[in-house]
């Protein structure tokens, strides 16, 4: 019988994937982006999954306004890695180190 | 075993897999491919928790908006795609210890406080729609919310038009307000010469 | 006009006098400043002269009262207010009487000073300060006055503050009264902790209560209280009338114009001392320790710094020394419980030692300001009336019989002679030495400058003549109560009982009500004429003789006993190596202390360590912390991914 610790699992799962993900890339920004959309995905796994079990729709708003967000970052993200790219001819995670103390 | 509990595992096991392959492919166009399917599969298990119309909006809004933008930025920047897996193996263990032992982690926290016993609420009526529900929620209690996430997309719209916009100087265009004002002298130029054949 | 009124116009006529003199210079000009400060002054004397006629003859109550409270805080009353009695009624007449003279005087002698107004702006300042002073019915209004006339007078020293010695001697002046003025704080504050209140009546209310406290200061050695307090405010009494050892600074004020010489360090300033004194006989009575101190202290200012007066050969410095040994003499009386027969000799030698003073500031003016006695001689043709008038301050300070200063002189000198306290047997050989000294160096400056032969060159000899009206007339109106106020004024004050309203003395010190006053049976007249055959008399003319033989007859002389003297002569001119003690020990330990600290404490500690060591720890700091700041996206997520582990952990492991 499926449970909430099933959900949640699964989200967790997708959580660490995620966290990974951002470790093993050194090459791509994009991956990194890609990365960071999969642990809003998870998040808003979590979410549903709540809202279900406990019976509370309010949740499910969270999930949207999460969306709004989401979508948002992603735009402005791309829109950061493109101007990047055109400076630098390059979307290196690793030639990016500007801020370097 | 209960279809329900099929189909959970069969998409589970789907977006796990494509979420690995996100992180472990080389090419970028592969990866948001892979993307693009686990959030196929996420929205079929939302669908499994009832929760019909962010099904829904996963995929119109992420699959085909932001995943063909992310497409879309691929494909125009030209990626070098063999270097992408360069040091790939080298931060592997690194990588695969820090997410187990998160994995660890989240897995007690799960597993050991009674989330498993969460019993399923009753079945609503017959008529009953999440979707109106959630429409009544966000245009009453979340209205101000609802708003300035719609402000705040539309200030995204602005910074990524304004972030990416460029003038090239070499492209040609008019410039209407000039066209308009333009005077007579700007144009035209009257000059004195000697007509053909008026010979001294 | 109510009383009150008048009182408060008092004091606030000069401050308005001197803020429209000094801020509206230009607007006023210079005729300007004189009139308006002259005015406010006149009106301040007058209205001083009506309280004064209140107090004695009609029987005006004594006022106290409070004119503004400042503060409040816990519990103790900062105010301003007015104590009036016979005490003060007598001070405000005599200072605004004075300061009168002096602002008239001023016109002849600052006559073309590019500093005019200026100077009338800080003399009429003075004038309120020191009317604040001996108004004060409360310690903070007190040490107000106290350091505002302090620091008019340091203005007013370094008036020629283009003159490097002018500048020097101001700074003297300040730093030494700093020390005095340290005792005097410190006195205050014990009086505040112990009794509770500023308030001069309360004080003395609560003084029985804690008279036989002992405190312990150094050591487990217990100090009598009223002792200590006595004694830290007679040390701010020893820098404002410059007691020894804190008397270096009077000397070298005599930079100063010679109008403030005459009001400020002879008549009235530096007298403040002796009148806070007297306004506090209440508690000063109760501490026999302090009052020999006081004697002791007051004999040696008597007879040595009048020693130093014989060779001194700058005539306003003769007067300085001078006004020391007076002062001295005041402080003996003081110490010797006789605080009316002070109050007397501080009334009469203001108005003689302001005479003297101005009589050679006349000299000076027509000299073309030559201070040197050396260079003078014969006067007495030149400029007859200063000459008169300066034998009549002279008379008066050699204490010739019916001049003022004969009573309150020979008064003190019974009162020592009478008094049975620790130190009443030294003091009373020094103010009996002093007399023969006084009158030496008195005629000695009287010969130098205004008979024998004239020395000057022939260009001065030509220029000098009297002094016109504006210098003469306060001279002649200053010699008027230095030749009669003492004759009409000692019987009411000291045997009248017209001070008793003010001054508290205990019955087995009283020596001016148990044995002065019988000397007083037959009236002034009587005592007057008896004091020809007086044994003071004749030391007096004794000290007169010696100087007409050796500066009249016999001017050579002075030479050869200057070569056969000249141990003596030394010790003398150098003032008994007061300067050089104070510039060695004070001086030049403040020196090496402030340079110990400044390297040590502010170059090593400070500077070194703790602004720019601070400095250096946050470089080495931040240089071994922005090894963190790699710029690499992936280490900041590493470590917020960590941190996170361990958070998630902590709920994990500790729940």
């Amino acid at each position: 019988m499926l449970t909430l610790a099933h959900f949640i699992t699964l989200g967790a799962v997708l959580f660490c994937i995620g966290v990974a993900g951002i470790f093993l890339n050194r090459k791509n920004v994009l991956i990194l982006l890609m990365c960071i959309e999969l642990m809003l995905l998870s998040v808003n796994m979590n979410f549903i999954a709540f809202s279900r079990f406990l019976d509370v729709l309010d949740g499910q708003v969270f999930v949207f306004f999460i969306l709004t967000v989401a979508a948002a970052e992603a735009a402005i993200g791309l829109a950061l890695l493109v101007v990047l790219f055109r400076n630098r001819r390059s979307i290196s995670v690793e030639d990016i180190s500007d801020l370097r103390g | 075993m209960p279809i329900i509990e099929i189909v959970f595992y069969l998409f589970s096991t789907v977006l796990v897999l494509s979420a690995l392959s996100v992180i472990t492919v080389g090419n970028p166009i592969h990866a948001v491919l892979f993307l693009i399917l686990s959030f196929f599969s996420a929205a079929c298990i939302w669908i499994l928790l009832q929760a019909e119309f962010l099904a829904i909006t996963l995929v119109l809004v992420y699959v085909g908006a932001v995943m063909v933008l992310f497409l879309f930025v691929v494909m125009m920047l030209d990626v070098n795609v063999t270097s992408v897996k360069e040091g790939f193996a080298r931060y592997l263990p690194a990588g695969v210890l820090v997410a187990l032992a998160m994995a660890v982690q989240l897995f007690l926290v799960i597993w050991t406080r009674g989330m498993e016993t969460v019993p399923l609420p009753a079945a609503e009526e017959e008529g009953y729609s999440h979707t109106s529900m959630i429409g009544e929620l966000l245009y009453t209690e979340y209205l101000y919310a609802f708003e300035i996430a719609a402000v705040l997309l539309l200030v995204a719209i602005i910074a990524a038009i304004s972030l990416t916009h460029r003038r090239r100087p070499e492209t040609k265009y008019q410039d209407p307000s000039r066209q308009v004002r333009v005077k007579r002298d700007e144009r035209l130029r009257v000059i004195k010469m000697k007509s053909e054949g008026e010979d001294a | 006009m109510s009383i009150e009124t008048v009182l408060l116009l008092i004091p606030l006529l000069p401050l308005f006098g001197s803020a429209v003199a000094g801020f509206l210079r230009h607007q006023v000009g210079r005729s300007g400043a004189h009139w308006i400060t002259i005015m406010a002054v006149a009106g301040s004397a007058l209205l001083s002269a009506w309280v004064a006629w209140q107090v004695f003859f009609n029987g005006l109550p004594t006022l106290d009262y409070t004119v503004y409270t400042w503060a409040v805080t816990d519990g103790i009353t900062f105010e301003v207010g007015f104590l009036v009695d016979s005490l003060t009624a007598l001070m405000m007449t005599v200072v605004t009487f004075v300061s009168l003279m002096v602002h008239i005087y001023t016109i002849g002698y600052m006559h073309d000073d590019p500093g005019y107004q200026r100077f009338f702006a800080y003399i009429n300042l003075f004038t309120f300060a020191m009317l604040m002073l001996v108004m004060a019915n409360n310690f903070m209004q007190l040490f107000f006055g106290w350091e505002a006339v302090g620091l008019v007078s340091y203005l007013l020293i370094g008036f020629w503050f283009k003159k490097d010695t002018a500048v020097k001697a101001n700074l003297k002046a300040f730093l030494v009264n700093r020390v005095g003025d340290f005792g005097f704080l410190l006195g205050i504050a014990a009086i505040l902790v112990y009794m509770g209140s500023l308030n001069y009546a309360e004080v003395f209310d609560a003084v029985p209560a804690v008279e036989g406290t002992t405190i312990s200061l150094f050591g487990d050695a217990q100090w009598s209280l009223m002792t200590v307090i006595c004694i830290c405010l007679f040390i701010g009494a020893m820098g404002k009338s410059a007691q020894v050892p804190l008397h270096v600074w009077l000397p070298d004020s005599m930079e100063g114009p010679t109008p403030i010489s005459a009001l400020i360090h002879a008549a009235t300033m530096v007298t403040a001392g002796i009148f806070m004194v007297a306004r506090l006989s209440p508690i000063f009575e109760t501490s026999d320790v302090a009052l020999s101190f006081i004697l002791v202290i007051g004999a040696i200012t008597a007879l040595f710094m009048g020693l130093v007066g014989i060779v001194q050969n700058d005539i306003k410095r003769v007067v300085a020394y001078s006004t020391l040994s007076q002062l001295g003499y005041m402080t003996v009386a003081l110490g010797a419980s006789a605080y009316s027969v002070a109050i007397f000799h501080l009334m009469t030698h203001a108005f003689f030692k302001a005479l003297l003073f101005l009589g050679a500031g006349s000299v000076i003016i027509a000299l073309h300001h030559k201070q040197d006695m050396r260079e003078m001689g014969g006067l007495a043709k030149y400029m007859p009336i200063t000459a008169a008038t300066a034998w009549v301050g002279s008379l008066a300070l050699i204490g010739f019989p019916f001049f003022s200063g004969f009573f309150s002189k020979d008064l003190i000198i019974e009162a020592v002679h009478y008094a049975d306290r620790p130190g009443a047997g030294f003091a009373y050989f020094a103010v009996m030495a002093g007399v023969v000294i006084t009158a030496l160096y008195t005629f000695r400056m009287l010969y130098l400058t205004f008979h024998g032969s004239t020395r000057m060159d022939e260009e001065t000899r030509s220029h000098a003549h009297e002094s016109p009206a504006v210098v003469t007339i306060p001279l002649i109106l200053l010699a008027i109560p230095s030749l009669a106020i003492g004759y009409f004024t000692v019987e009411p004050l000291l045997f009248g009982g017209a001070l008793s309203d003010s001054i508290f003395v205990r019955e087995a010190n009283d020596v001016v009500a148990n044995e002065l006053a019988h000397k007083f049976d037959h009236g002034a007249l009587a005592f007057a004429l008896h004091g020809f055959v007086t044994p003071v008399f004749w030391l007096a003319m004794l000290g007169v003789g010696i100087s007409t033989y050796i500066y009249l007859f016999n001017p050579g002389l002075a030479e050869t006993l200057k070569r056969r003297l000249h141990l003596a002569w030394t010790v003398l001119d150098r003032k008994y190596g007061f300067d050089e003690l104070w510039q060695k020990v004070l001086a030049g330990t403040g020196l090496s202390i402030a340079s110990g600290l400044s390297k040590g404490g502010d170059r090593t500690v400070i500077d070194g360590w703790l602004v720019n060591g601070s400095a250096r720890l946050v470089g080495r700091m931040s240089g071994a912390l922005r090894q963190l700041q790699s710029g690499f996206l992936f280490h900041y997520a590493f470590v917020m991914v960590v941190a996170l582990v361990a958070l998630v952990a902590s709920f994990v492991l500790l729940r």
